[in-house]
């Protein structure tokens, strides 16, 4: 169980600076039931990894996300759904501090990575980035070959002996599940791969440099179904080493490849538990609303 | 229902509504028939029992189609949820509703045997308390899951000893006959058949019950006290 200390916080903090900012949009969800059930999935035999305490974020005036208090545990899949504009990649985004490259932000709360607050000053992002790496919906490989790829992380990082490289690289594409197909062409260039291969490339990519957590955001939306099952695949293989937070708009997707799921709704967290239960009996109406496709 | 907002997809509410029709209609046909078979067995009605044992294979019919329709909607639809729970109670409700049919027609089957052999109304008087009994379980498990109602259902399911009670009950009367005079002992023991379906359909009625209190609160009851059910439903 959360503490409920926290969750406390969350209501009393909504109700202090919230009520303008809901002018915005009309809807009106009770911080009671978010409250009730953010803190009812039990994660005492995990580990947390992320913990996201009272946390908003403002583009601006407008408030996207709302007091969102979330844990994700370690060396799990945890998926975040909700319909476009609900938040949940602007979310994914604050856990390396993607957003920081956005003007006119502002965030109030805390997130921690194993306890240390990754929102403060002293954080080098840059070393938070690559703790935390990212993937996102369109493969993007750099025009370079498929071996300099996955190499360059490990060279931004001043490592120049070749067999490191070579050690890494392999060991990399083989977690990507890509090495056998790619191990004869290490050399051509990664743009003439396929979109499947692309986003498995930019995954072996990312977990080259050791992250600890790796965040995909719609990792397999561009890519057919084949593709997208291998993708799916190597999410299950990734677990046991990362944790690993997934977008996805697919619901059928989070419920494959997830171990717990948050649906987000207009910047609030409105159910975070384990996916079996979300997805057969989901405490709160609205996520049931979702999921069976009767709104959003 | 419980869930009573409508899917984005008119057609998944169209596919959903008709199944769910598609299992009253065939709870329906199966009341009908055990109603009949209990008639024609005290009445005995040799008539309307060869009727039932004709037509048993239309709930057959049911069973098969219904399947169909909920298998399609896996495969098109992925429900989740509310709608999940819905299909995977529907396809046990209609696997219990097919049994009851059976029942039926071996309640009819053996109402034929009994009458031909004219055996005394004495001994198989007993079963029209039981058949009333176990007719309106039947009855009222269908009306449960037509208002999709999980009190109802507990209601339902706890009348259940009482048919094992009146099984029981009705078993020990015939050893009695029995055990008085070696020649009663036939038709005896087809009387003991009749009971033992009887009392197997009171069974398949509680399971139509578990299904409805699983599709509406989402707990599985099954193989659980009646007590240990109201506690589950109340929570």
């Amino acid at each position: 169980m959360l503490p409920n200390s926290t969750s406390q916080v969350s209501k009393n903090d909504m109700s202090q600076h919230d009520e303008p900012q809901r002018n915005l949009r009309t809807h009106a969800i009770d911080p009671d039931i978010i409250r009730k059930s953010s803190s009812r999935v039990e994660l005492d035999n995990e580990k947390i990894c992320i913990e996201v305490k009272n946390f908003s974020f403002f583009y601006g005036n407008n408030q996207a996300l709302k007091t969102i208090n979330l844990k994700i545990p370690e060396k799990r899949v945890t998926a975040f759904i909700g319909p476009s504009g609900c938040g949940k990649s602007t979310l994914l985004r604050c856990f390396n501090r993607m957003n920081d490259l956005i003007d006119n932000i502002r965030v109030e709360g805390e997130i921690t990575l194993h306890g240390e607050n990754i929102l403060a000053k002293s954080i080098n992002v840059s070393e938070l980035r690559r703790r935390v790496g990212m993937v996102f919906q369109k493969p993007n490989p750099f025009p370079k070959t498929i071996f300099e790829n996955v190499a360059y992380g490990l060279r931004i990082h001043g490592i120049k002996s070749r067999k490191v490289l070579e050690e890494v690289v392999e060991k990399s594409l083989h977690s990507a599940a890509l090495w056998d197909e790619v191990k004869d062409r290490l050399d051509a260039d990664a743009m003439g791969l396929s979109g499947g291969q692309q986003q498995r490339l930019v995954i072996a990519r990312a977990i080259a440099i050791e992250p600890e957590v790796l965040l995909l955001d719609e990792p397999a939306s561009a890519l057919d179904p084949i593709s997208t099952l291998k993708i799916e695949e190597l999410i299950y293989e990734l677990k046991s080493r990362y944790t690993i937070v997934i977008v996805t708009h697919n619901m059928q997707q989070a419920a494959r490849v997830s171990d717990y799921t948050a649906y987000m709704y207009i910047g609030e967290l409105i159910e975070f538990n384990d996916t079996s239960t979300l997805f057969t009996k989901p405490w709160q109406k609205m996520t049931e609303d979702y999921i069976t496709g009767r709104h959003g | 229902m419980t869930s009573t907002s409508q899917h984005i997809s008119k057609q998944f509410d169209n596919e959903l509504e008709n199944i769910r029709s598609l299992v009253l209609a065939m709870g329906g046909l199966v009341e009908q028939q055990l109603t009949a078979s209990i008639n024609a067995l005290v009445e005995s009605d040799l008539e309307t029992a060869e009727n039932i044992i004709k037509t048993e294979y239309n709930v057959n019919q049911f069973e098969v189609s219904i399947d169909e329709e909920c298998i399609r909607i896996l495969a098109k639809r992925q429900p989740t949820a509310v709608d999940l729970r819905l299909i995977m109670a529907i396809i046990k409700t209609i696997t219990d509703l097919e049994r009851i049919g059976d029942e039926a027609e071996k309640i009819a089957k053996m109402a034929i045997l009994l009458a031909e052999k004219q055996a005394p109304k004495a001994y198989y008087i007993g079963l029209k308390a039981m058949g009333t009994l176990v007719n309106q379980m039947v009855h009222d498990a269908l009306d449960a899951f037509a208002r999709m109602d999980s009190r109802a259902a507990l209601h339902v399911a706890s009348k259940e000893p009482q048919s094992n009670d009146q099984y029981g009950a009705l078993l020990r009367q015939l050893i009695t006959y029995m055990m008085e005079d070696p020649r009663n002992i036939t038709s005896s023991m087809d009387v003991v058949w009749i009971a033992r379906a009887m009392e197997r359909i009171g069974d398949h009625a509680r399971n139509i019950c578990e299904y409805v209190i699983y599709f509406v609160e989402g707990k599985d009851v099954r193989h659980i006290s009646i007590e240990q059910m109201e506690k589950e439903v109340n929570s």
